[in-house]
């Protein structure tokens, strides 16, 4: 299948492979996919106290597309506001990147993986601060 | 020196056409252009003459008696087709069940499938984890109403060879026709429906560096002489087995492949493996490298390995420049894993992991040294990308994690 150019600009210059500190409070971490299924997306961010997104990265073991859209989410995240950061879609993704319809679930994996890592984050704070009150 | 790119390595999916073959053919596109079927004129005899020549050729290949016994087609889909389907209908009086394999082209497997719609019944052997069939397993399967084995000669994505000579011994003493798909392995590995004890045998010319939209069927005209139903009516060509006007520079150039498949496998066959070893030596220097397939019982050209927690397709698109094919689901149509590595019980982290190299006749040393340097640089970097790689040297058991299946 031939791949939009988004797609293989992403691919071959992937932004923010990496790994942050997943037992740090401030960083949300989102695991998703199974090997078995052929994708799987690691996404991590790192929340400042204004509840900015100063940093994310991910790491994907998928096809191209996955990558692309992994690698994609983490360009949009920086700099959002965790808030804004929640209202990004699949739909979005899959847009900016030509995905062909096969492809889509690249994309969903993707919005999963947003949503996981900010779920992760949101539950490390609740627990912060229950401590705190404690 | 560097190669030309790209580089061509999946020979398993179709050859190019050697230059031989097409200096054979181009006399019969618009000289000796005549219908092999017209009876009372020269162009006609001329045509008929070259589709004989050609037919003693494809016989002489698989070591059948006479080139009666060779009935040309379009393909080897439509032979297996007309095999399996026809065998079917011509002896579905005597009995109702076929035995196959679950490996099998899905050629041979959707025949099958339709039969069993039509109230046949299919038993699919299963293989064992080199993907191999078991002549034990077939002659267990055997009942008073079998008909028809159908065993393919050598897998075409993991290339293992198939026990053949043992599956016909066994069929042949229990008065049972068989059938071979030998699409890939003819020409490259030993195939001789004689001593084989093969009844039908499907062949196509386009993977033997032949011209694409040609086939045939070997069907044996004695001990047993084996019948069949046309599944194509009409003119009666091929006598009656399948009608249609010949394919005159197709067949020209099928016998042609025959001939040179003929002289040059054997010592073709010795090049190519030394290349394939080459190659599977530098791959297997990576750390978490499997091979698919049989170690030794597999065609000479044939590479099948799984690159632990790097994604077919992704290794495919970082190394573009090299045409090879993988068990990925994302490079099917339908999304899933290779069937062929499912039945051979291989995890489908694995298959989807996996990478088939073919080599040919035209697969160079510069070529193959290349290409398992670019492989292994990729293997490197996409593994640096992989959250399950990380996983893994930090010694986390993947098994052990509860994966959301999606």
């Amino acid at each position: 299948m031939a791949y939009s150019e988004k797609v293989i600009e992403h691919y071959e210059n992937p932004k923010n492979v990496g790994t942050l500190d997943k037992d740090a409070d401030d960083v949300g971490t989102g695991l998703v996919g199974a090997p078995a299924c052929g994708d799987v997306m690691r996404l991590q961010i790192k929340v400042s106290d204004e509840g900015v997104i100063e940093d994310a990265k991910f790491k994907t073991f998928g096809c191209g597309s996955a990558i692309a859209s992994s690698s994609l989410a983490t360009e949009w995240l920086k700099g959002k506001r965790v808030d804004e950061a929640e209202t990004i879609k699949n739909s979005m993704i899959a847009e900016e990147l030509n995905l062909p319809p096969v492809k889509i679930h690249c994309s969903v994996l993707a919005e999963d993986a947003i949503k996981s890592a900010i779920a992760d984050f949101k539950q490390k704070q609740a627990a912060k601060r229950a401590l705190q009150g404690g | 020196m560097a190669p030309t790119l790209p580089i061509y390595m999946d020979y398993h999916a179709t050859t190019p056409l050697d230059r031989r073959v097409l200096d054979a053919m181009l006399p019969y596109f618009c000289e000796t252009f005549g219908n092999a079927a017209s009876r009372s004129h020269v162009f006609g005899w001329r045509a008929e003459e070259a589709v004989e020549v050609a037919r003693e050729r494809v016989a002489r290949l698989i070591g059948a008696d006479s080139s009666k016994e060779i009935a040309f087609t379009s393909g080897a889909t439509e032979s297996d087709n007309l095999a399996i389907k026809g065998v079917a209908e011509f002896y579905k009086d005597k009995g109702d069940h076929i035995i196959t394999s679950a490996i099998e082209h899905k050629a041979v497997l959707d025949s099958c499938k339709r039969l069993e719609k039509q109230g046949f019944k299919v038993t699919y052997l299963g293989v064992d984890k080199q993907g191999m069939v078991s002549p034990d397993d077939v002659a267990r399967a055997i009942t008073d109403k079998t008909i028809l084995v159908s065993i393919m000669l050598a897998n075409n994505e993991v290339g293992t060879v198939q026990p053949i000579a043992e599956i016909g011994a066994v069929t042949r003493k229990r008065g049972v026709l068989l059938h071979c798909d030998a699409v890939q392995g003819v020409g490259k590995v030993p195939f001789d429906v004689a001593k084989m004890h093969v009844d039908l045998a499907s062949i196509s010319a386009h993977k033997m560096y032949g011209p694409k939209g040609v086939g045939a069927l070997y069907v044996r005209r004695s001990k047993p002489r084996v019948r069949l139903v046309a599944q194509m009516d009409g003119g009666g060509h091929e006598r009656g087995m399948r009608s249609g006007t010949l394919n005159v520079p197709g067949i020209v150039g099928f016998g042609r492949a025959a001939e040179l498949a003929t002289s040059e496998g054997e010592a073709e066959a010795m090049r190519l493996t030394t290349l394939r070893e080459r190659l599977a030596k530098k791959l297997f220097q990576i750390e978490a490298v499997t091979l698919n397939g049989h170690p030794t019982a597999r065609l000479p050209g044939n590479l099948n390995v799984a690159f632990s927690y790097v994604e077919g397709e992704a290794m495919m698109m970082a190394i573009r420049d090299v045409a090879v094919s993988s068990g990925s689901a994302c490079t099917s149509a339908s999304l899933e894993p290779s069937y062929v590595l499912r039945a051979m019980g291989v995890d489908e982290e694995f298959a989807h992991s996996s990478i088939r190299f073919g080599l040919g006749r035209f697969t160079t040393e510069e070529e193959v040294d290349y290409v398992g340097q670019l492989v292994t640089d990729k293997v490197h970097a996409l593994r640096e990308m992989s959250p399950l790689w990380e996983m893994a040297q930090a010694g986390i058991d993947l098994k052990s994690i509860e994966w959301a299946a999606h």
